[in-house]
């Protein structure tokens, strides 16, 4: 019997790792990945930090050059995009009107930013980051001297901010919520992070809603030259980036009627509730076990290791027997970059957790963790991330920690995570 | 360039690791499982310094993106680090750890 078809639906981090996973996973037939760029699989990290910068071209984006897919027999398409799916006959139609069947389809289709409703956001000037493309037209922009505003004080929004500022820029990041980082971390750790930025004279209109943007000219052709804010007062700006969050895109898995609930649901296999269809990365509302609860990720770590584990459970799938699917079940880490600073979360935020600091925020190498009922959900590292493993152990296993044990540093972590039942990831122990 | 002291033997732990550096070499010196390894101490994804990282199983993890080095081979064993780092051999004399490197 011929292998099955492998089909991944975008050439994103996601769907690059996923189909060197098929290849490492000994998968020997047929694999095809389509993206929507122009460019091969990349990882998006460094387009708000070093490429944004001009330390390094977008080309040190790419997980492999663009040679290296068809070595591994993988056909690579770009700059085509996925229309719909008929899972009935089990094929998926493209942009260019080309049809191609699948014996099973692994969507990697991430996600997309979400744009500012309400204003004009075609404007010269006003800038979303998403892509190597985007990445491109905001370094073109962002020359010394210049105003930029930046709206959103998420990830994203902070580290254009240091970049920025970095480039000799005068920089202001405007947040709708009172707190940065709102979605990601409590009022008090954010503080720190707000605190470094301020240090670089970068600065804030926090609690504050965006209601226009203004520009010259009439309609298209003009250049932003202010942020209009909803109590009245508007920042001059000669640059403006937009952001304020991604939508997971979910349309493709919706047309083959597969569920979705901000993000594609799949279990912790990479199944999507349709027979023969998977998802992996960005796109996903998964289940994870370690967590007991279903998440959608935005992170480097999810695109990557988590396409590995479901391609792993897909080629698994096509072998005769099929073998035993593995769950993906990490704690979820991600790491930021701002003005000099290493920044690595790991866990989930929870409400009414208790934050315990390790070191002196202001020393610059601190963690901060948040516990509820003596056990570690999240811990944030200050330039602390060869402690974050430990910090990781201690979230995966559960072990009940004193936040005397915690804050006092002559206590090694180390000596505290010991304690903790050893136990092997299922992604990070084998070879990829 | 031959043997290089590097550090005090006894200053370093049982699963831990210290960067030094020979010439401009960067090299992590590392205690794994009571035996001493030296690999390079740059991870070959990006740049952040192994010697930060994490020691385990025989292996040392990149404290970035947790890409994973056999230390005695050098070897890259998980994504999203695929090429290997340079290991030195190792030994020690008088309480010094010594590491060689080649011409």
């Amino acid at each position: 019997m011929p292998s099955p078809h492998i089909l991944i639906i975008g050439a994103g981090q996601a769907g690059g790792r996923a189909a060197e996973a098929l290849r490492g996973a000994g998968y020997t037939g047929p694999v095809t990945m389509v993206g929507d760029e122009d460019e091969p699989p990349y990882e998006r990290p460094a387009l708000s930090k070093g490429v944004l910068l001009g330390e390094s071209g977008p080309e040190s984006t790419f997980i492999h050059p663009r040679d290296h897919w068809r070595a591994k027999d993988i056909e690579l398409v770009c700059g085509v995009r996925a229309e719909a799916i008929a899972p009935a006959s089990r094929s998926v139609l493209f942009s260019d009107g080309k049809r191609l069947d699948y014996g099973h389809l692994i969507l990697a289709t991430g996600s997309r930013v979400r744009p500012l409703i309400g204003v004009n956001d075609t404007l010269g000037g006003v800038h979303y980051l998403r892509t190597i493309a985007d990445c491109k037209r905001l370094a073109k922009d962002l020359a010394p001297g210049k105003r930029v505003v930046v709206i959103g004080g998420g990830f994203i929004g902070l580290e254009v901010a240091s970049t920025a500022a970095k480039l000799g820029l005068e920089v202001t990041v405007v947040e709708r919520q009172p707190a940065l980082l709102e979605r990601a971390l409590p009022a008090d750790i954010a503080a720190q992070v707000e605190r470094l930025h301020r240090r670089q004279r970068v600065e804030f209109r926090l609690g504050a809603g965006v209601s226009a943007l203004m520009g010259t000219g009439g309609n298209g052709g003009g250049r932003v030259t202010a942020v209009g804010l909803a109590d009245g007062s508007e920042l001059a700006a000669d640059v403006v980036v937009i952001g304020i969050g991604i939508i997971p895109n979910t349309e493709l898995a919706e047309s083959a009627g597969a569920e979705s609930a901000d993000g594609v649901v799949t279990d912790e296999f990479g199944r999507t509730s349709v027979e023969g269809i998977w998802a992996a990365g960005d796109v996903t509302s998964h289940y994870n076990p370690m967590l007991g609860q279903r998440v959608r990720l935005e992170s480097w770590q999810n695109a990557q290791n988590q396409a590995i584990a479901v391609a792993r459970n897909v080629a698994a799938a096509t072998s005769l027997p099929a073998s035993t699917p593995v769950a993906y079940s990490e704690v979820p880490w991600f790491w930021s970059d701002q003005h000099g600073v290493n920044i690595q979360m790991a866990g989930l935020a929870r409400q009414g957790a208790q934050t315990v600091w390790r070191g002196d925020p202001a020393s610059g190498r601190a963690i901060a963790f948040c516990m509820i009922d003596a056990r570690i959900v999240c811990a944030t590292a200050f330039n602390a991330g060869g402690e974050i493993r430990f910090a990781r152990k201690l979230i995966e296993s559960r072990t009940p920690v004193s936040a005397g044990d915690l804050s006092d540093s002559s206590k090694k972590l180390k000596d505290l995570a010991a304690r903790t039942e050893p136990r092997v990831s299922a992604v990070g122990a084998a070879a990829a | 360039m031959g043997w290089h002291a590097v550090a005090d033997a006894e200053a370093l732990g049982d699963d831990e690791a210290v960067g030094v550096k020979v010439g401009e070499v960067p090299i992590a010196i590392v205690r794994a499982g009571g035996a001493l390894y030296a690999v390079n101490d740059v991870c070959t994804h990006q740049y952040a310094l192994l010697s930060d990282g994490y020691v385990e199983d025989g292996c040392i993890e990149c404290p970035l993106h947790q890409g994973r080095f056999e230390l005695t081979t050098g070897k890259a064993m998980c994504a999203p680090v695929s090429e290997p780092i340079q290991a030195y051999p190792v030994k020690v004399e008088g309480g010094r750890i010594l590491v060689e490197l080649a011409d």
